[in-house]
């Protein structure tokens, strides 16, 4: 520790921090422009130009690091006048026309310039004109003289994104900001450089002049999408969501929001909106007021119970549903009779439940990911699936954390990985017993048992190695590891691994409330989410999932809604599927628009409030349940508020559920034998993963929100006698689609990827089921 | 050939221009002869670095930081790579030494810095060659090509167990890519832009590897000095300013080239070997040290001795001993209108004070060049230039303002004469007649 002083004030700091770390320590304020707490330091806005005592000349504050009993003013004379000099060289080829501006009032070269700008401009020639740019739907490039070069947004994507999309080309003067030639900004992160760019030259495509940042109003909510449970500040001007911006929380998002959480917002003004309950008369859909709506539900579905028994009903709720939806469901459901209740829509083994120690989770912190050694993360498309989750690996890889991973296509992670291993979806399971032998022979221990004949390979060696060195080592389990059809195995070779290595182990959860769902248990005792279609029901209760989109085989899922009696839709959108096999649909709020609970992975409850009143006459789905258990005379319904619900789920006042627990009672499994014929790869394509980012309006311009191809590796698609480009046939079962065949050396040999969660797939089977494909 | 006079020479000994400098040119002129001795004595780098000191070698490039000093920042007990470069990117208005060095005595930076590698423990060097001279950049690549042969580069130079690798790196011909840090950023094959330091290349350099960057000049002397001995090396010069050095003359003399004359020789003296003031005028003002170094009024400059010490006490600096020469033919305006040009063009856009600054005073002297000029202007000039410099993240800064600054403050009629007038208080036929090309009719 250092002593120094501060503008007369005695401060200690660590070695090696610089002014502007003590500076914060005392609470001096310092001006800057290129400095960022997250970003490397570039010292090039020369605003931070601080005194220190015995320096010639003035000091930058951001990369000056202190020294022992040095004397630092941030504001003499000195000081003032090398900022004031900055200040008048941002502004000479600045726009001076804030009232048009669309950052105007939340900028901080106008904020600065109250304090250190001249009244008056001594510079009287003309003003630096840079020609706009296009860069995609998301951020706009529209005024591109109001950059003061801080390249705030290029570190952003060389050290956050991992990709540096955006750069400083020419020199002198005539800097510029912008992509490599033609080229567009597609990092799942891009929407960060609009907050980071402290001035209007980066602004938000879909927001730029709706409103100006005095008329919102800002209310605290949390993300609906990912397991990170991002924190979010909903800006709100006439009842709408106009923007949607990260609300800083170190533990949880950092000051980052995926342009996921950042962009869905404008899918809450989609014209797509249900806003009225719907009752299917004479094969059509028609408006009808709540009390008909919930009375016309509850008859049918006491019919059900009564002609066909309580387990003709089965009920499947989208795992982005709140916790107090989801206990609400399944209490209703246990409550008709029946025990076929599921969160778990892409889900295909479920030979875990029932084996469950308790609820399975993250494993650790997300905030101790940083501190890690090393980390394995199985059977992901880590950016595509967790963006801010995959941000921080990428941190720790940095670091000198070993950052490895098994997976069904070796997409580009951006992450600098210790080592990889890609398989076809049916021999993940191989190759993660191939490291857990690599660990066990390393060891010196005995082989677990069905590991016996695996020989590990150069990479899962290297991995064994990584796991072995490090002291907090950490095993992740992603979507794919639960969604494909070995998710048992890959779960009880997780946990024999992380038992042979003392690393912790977990599942990084597909949803914001993929945790939640257990805590909820709105578990299966009969069917599962699977079962439950394969074996069809006469009526279903659907909460927020679109089965068509949302189901592991949309298939049997669609088949099974069209021949039951009944059908109920609980969601905040109709769409055109649901016209076919909806018979009721009822509006219910989106995530804005009621209060809840969601539960990251880590296990942490995040409850919040609505931002907005619910749009026409949709109500809370909580609400909404509360009244059909009334209707439907089932005890325990009468709550009053959504926080009665949580307290009754949770103790009142945790911070984090307790239960967390992904130990199993099972041993490792015999592997199967990995199978012949053509395997389908489906990954859940960012912009399609849930109802909301489908309405997206400007997240489906991106280039992530294109339609599937099928795709496959050259050699692949030489061995089909398929060429790059053609048109294709792809069956599974029943159904087929028809799409384009690309070739993708990151797919491995006997695979297709093909994605699940868009409309041209739908009629496909399982998510990781065998496939056919022929030339159309 | 352009090295065109010398008293008592070193680096251009018995070079005639055309193919002296082979490697078998070199080694009749006792090249390599340094190297061979320090490997065949195995003189340790403490000893080899204590020599340099004692020379006082000054860095050729334009700062004169001691050399010796220099060499002894670099880490020793630093386990894994360090790198010797050499910054040949000379893109200085004014400035041409190094690209006849590169020309005519390659050997001589190649000796030179197999020695630095030597005495700092650097198994690797890199050339950066200004990228607008390429027939330089083809020749060192020649000569390399030759060392390596002779098994002077490489691995186990001359069986000594010595290791030197060098290699030649062209850039395109940014004048920043001359800062040390920008140069470094530029080998490693991205833009260049200066680093902000601390940390200095001897800590965090090339590669994040501990780096010392020498001038081609300085790296030449080199085996002129462990030939002669740093005493020796140093008396040749004057005290605090050890040996010889190249001068680029440019200007309005009658033999403009490259002379070699030991520090602390009259200007006169080298005014005299460059063939006197063309035309037999007067001498208006000389800028000594390359278009940086602020300018000096001709009656002072005569007054000067060609060494570190006697330029900065007429308030300008030696820098990369680039002498341009300016007689009473020339409008001082016009002048800085070219060299802030120069600078506005040049700066990298990184840093705020230099990106906007310098555009700003090319602005306001193109202005007054052109007849726009307000009374105003010149304090206005003098405020920029103090918000630049000190302030920006390298020298270029300074650089720019220096010249502003001095230009005005000796030839401020000249300036208040163009904003009163709108015109030039040389006559524009008379400033054609003094470029050489046209007769004057006054």
């Amino acid at each position: 520790m250092l002593d120094i002083e501060i503008d007369g004030k005695q401060v200690q700091v660590e070695a090696g921090s610089t002014i502007m770390d003590a500076a914060q320590l005392v609470g001096a304020y310092i001006p800057h422009f290129c400095y960022h707490k997250k970003l490397s330091i570039a010292a090039s806005c020369r605003m931070c130009l601080v005194h220190v005592e015995k320096a010639p000349k003035p000091m930058p504050a951001c990369a000056t690091p202190v020294t022992a009993g040095m004397k630092v003013f941030t504001h003499s004379e000195l000081a003032v006048t090398a900022q004031k000099g900055v200040m008048e060289f941002l502004l000479i080829n600045h726009p001076l026309d804030c009232p048009i501006c669309d950052q105007g009032g939340e900028c901080q070269l106008q904020d600065l310039a109250v304090g250190y700008g001249g009244s008056a401009s001594r510079y009287e020639e003309a003003k630096r004109v840079v020609f706009h740019k296009e860069i995609g739907p998301l951020v706009s490039m529209q005024e591109m003289a109001r950059c003061i070069h801080c390249t705030r947004c290029v570190r952003f994507g060389q050290e956050i994104a991992g990709v540096m999309e955006l750069g400083m080309a020419n020199r002198n003067m005539h800097s510029e900001i912008q992509t490599f030639v033609g080229r567009t900004v597609d990092s799942e992160l891009s929407g960060n450089m609009i907050d980071l760019c402290p001035v209007g030259a980066l602004t938000s495509k879909p927001f730029r002049y709706s409103a100006r940042s005095w008329e919102l109003s800002r209310r605290k909510s949390v993300s609906p999408h990912d397991s990170i449970g991002s924190n979010l500040t909903v800006q709100i001007k006439n009842n709408r969501v106009m923007r949607v911006l990260p609300r800083e929380d170190e533990d949880i998002n950092e000051c980052w929001l995926s342009d996921k959480d950042r962009f869905s917002y404008e899918a809450l003004n989609s014209t797509e909106r249900l806003q009225k309950p719907m009752i299917r008369v004479d094969g059509a859909l028609r408006e009808v007021d709540w009390n008909v709506a919930l009375d016309y539900v509850s008859h049918a579905l006491k019919d059900v119970a009564a002609t066909h028994g309580g387990e003709a009903i089965a009920a499947l709720a989208s795992p982005h549903s709140t916790l107090e939806e989801l206990y609400l469901l399944q209490k209703l459901t246990r409550g008709l009779g029946s025990g076929n209740v599921d969160f778990r829509p892409r889900r295909r083994d479920f030979s875990t439940d029932g084996k469950l120690a308790g609820t399975p989770w993250l494993g650790l912190k997300l905030s101790e990911i940083k501190n890690l050694d090393s980390a394995l993360i199985i059977g992901s498309f880590l950016r595509k699936d967790h963006p801010l989750f995959a941000q921080r690996l990428r941190q720790l890889a940095k670091k000198s954390g070993k950052v490895s991973l098994i997976s069904v296509t070796s997409d580009d992670s951006l992450i600098k990985l210790h080592s990889s291993i890609t398989v076809a979806p049916a021999e993940l399971a191989v190759a993660l017993g191939g490291v857990v032998k690599a660990v066990a022979q390393l060891k010196s221990v005995p082989v677990p048992l069905g590991l016996e004949s695996l020989e590990p390979c150069a990479a899962s060696k290297l991995i064994a190695e990584a796991l072995l060195a490090g002291e907090k080592n950490a095993i992740f389990l992603g979507n794919v590891a639960e969604q494909c059809a070995q998710a048992a195995q890959l779960h009880s070779l997780a946990a024999e691994l992380a038992s042979l290595t003392g690393a912790s182990f977990g599942f990084i959860g597909e949803a914001a409330n993929s945790v939640g769902g257990y805590v909820a248990q709105a578990l299966p005792t009969a069917l599962n989410a699977y079962e439950m279609f394969v074996q069809p029901r006469k009526a279903y209760i659907l909460l927020g999932v679109e089965p068509e989109l949302d189901c592991q085989n949309p298939q049997h899922a669609v088949a099974a809604l069209k021949q039951a009696a009944l059908v109920v839709m609980l969601s905040p959108f109709k769409n055109d599927a649901a016209l076919d096999y909806a018979d009721v649909l009822l509006p219910v709020a989106p995530f804005s628009e009621t209060s809840g609970s969601y539960v990251n992975s880590e296990g942490r409850l995040q409850s919040f409030s609505g931002v907005c009143r619910p749009l026409g006459d949709t109500r809370p789905a909580w609400k909404v349940l509360r009244v059909l258990g009334n209707v439907l005379a089932i005890p325990g319904f009468d709550y009053e508020s959504s926080e009665q619900i949580r307290d009754e789920i949770v103790l009142p006042g945790s911070r984090f559920v307790g239960g967390l627990d992904n130990a199993i009672r099972s041993d490792v499994s015999v592997l199967d034998a990995a199978s012949d014929g053509l395997q389908r790869i489906a990954d859940v394509p960012i912009y399609f993963a849930d109802p909301l980012v489908r309405r997206g309006l400007a997240l489906q311009l991106t280039r992530d929100a294109a339609v599937p191809s099928a795709r496959m590796c050259a050699a692949m698609l030489a061995q089909l006698g398929i060429t790059d480009g053609a048109h294709v046939r792809v069956r599974q079962g029943e159904g087929e689609a028809q799409l384009t065949a690309r070739v993708d050396e990151t797919v491995p040999l006997n695979c297709v990827r093909v994605a699940a969660a868009h409309a041209s797939t739908a009629g496909l089977g399982d998510m990781f089921g065998m496939i056919h494909v022929e030339r159309a | 050939m352009a090295i065109l006079g010398a008293i008592n020479p070193m680096l251009t000994v018995g070079l005639d221009g055309n193919n002296a400098w082979r490697l078998e040119d070199y080694l009749g002129r006792g090249g390599y002869s340094a190297l061979k001795r320090i490997l065949a004595e195995k003189m340790t780098p403490d000893q080899v670095i204590a020599e340099v000191k004692k020379s006082v070698l000054r860095g050729r490039g334009g700062a004169g930081f001691p050399t010796g000093l220099k060499w002894s920042f670099m880490p020793r007990s630093f386990a894994g790579d360090k790198y010797v470069v050499c910054n040949s990117d000379e893109g200085e208005p004014g400035t041409f030494k190094d690209r006849d060095i590169l020309l005519f005595n390659p050997h001589s930076v190649i000796e030179g810095m197999i020695i630095a590698g030597y005495a700092m423990g650097a198994a690797r060097g890199y050339n950066y060659i200004h990228g607008e001279v390429w027939e330089v950049y083809t020749r060192f690549e020649e000569a390399l090509a030759e060392a390596r042969a002779a098994g002077l580069l490489g691995k186990n130079i001359l069986a000594s167990g010595v290791d030197f690798e060098l290699f030649a790196h062209h850039g395109y011909g940014a004048y920043i890519c001359g800062e040390e840090t920008a140069l470094l950023e530029s080998i490693e094959g991205k833009k260049g832009q200066p680093r902000y330091k601390p940390p200095f290349p001897a800590s965090v350099g090339l590669y994040g590897k501990p780096t010392t960057i020498n001038n081609t000049e300085t790296f030449a002397a080199i085996p002129f000095i462990m030939n002669l001995g740093g005493e020796a090396y140093l008396e040749a010069g004057k005290p605090n300013n050890g040996g010889t050095k190249l001068f680029s003359i440019s200007g309005h003399v009658n033999r403009p080239g490259n002379y070699e004359i030991p520090l602390g020789t009259p200007f006169s003296t080298l005014l005299e070997m460059a063939g006197g003031m063309r035309g037999g005028r007067k001498l208006k003002g000389c800028i000594p040290g390359g278009s940086s170094s602020p300018v000096v009024p001709g009656e002072i400059m005569m007054g000067c001795t060609m060494d570190y010490d006697s330029i900065s006490k007429a308030g300008s600096m030696l820098g990369s001993g680039a002498v341009i020469v300016m007689d009473e033919t020339t409008c001082m305006v016009k002048a800085l209108e070219r060299l802030s040009f120069f600078y506005y063009e040049e700066s990298c856009g990184q840093c705020t004070p230099c990106r906007e600054g310098t555009n700003w005073l090319y602005k306001i002297v193109h202005r007054i060049e052109n007849g726009q000029g307000r009374p105003e202007d010149l304090d206005l000039l003098g405020r920029v230039t103090t918000n630049i410099m000190g302030r920006t993240i390298c020298a270029l800064g300074d650089a720019a303002s220096m010249p502003v600054q001095s230009f005005v403050k000796h030839f401020r009629d000249e300036f208040a004469y163009h904003i009163e007038h709108k015109k030039c208080l040389v006559p524009p036929d008379v400033q054609r007649a003094g470029s050489g090309f046209f007769k004057a009719t006054v």
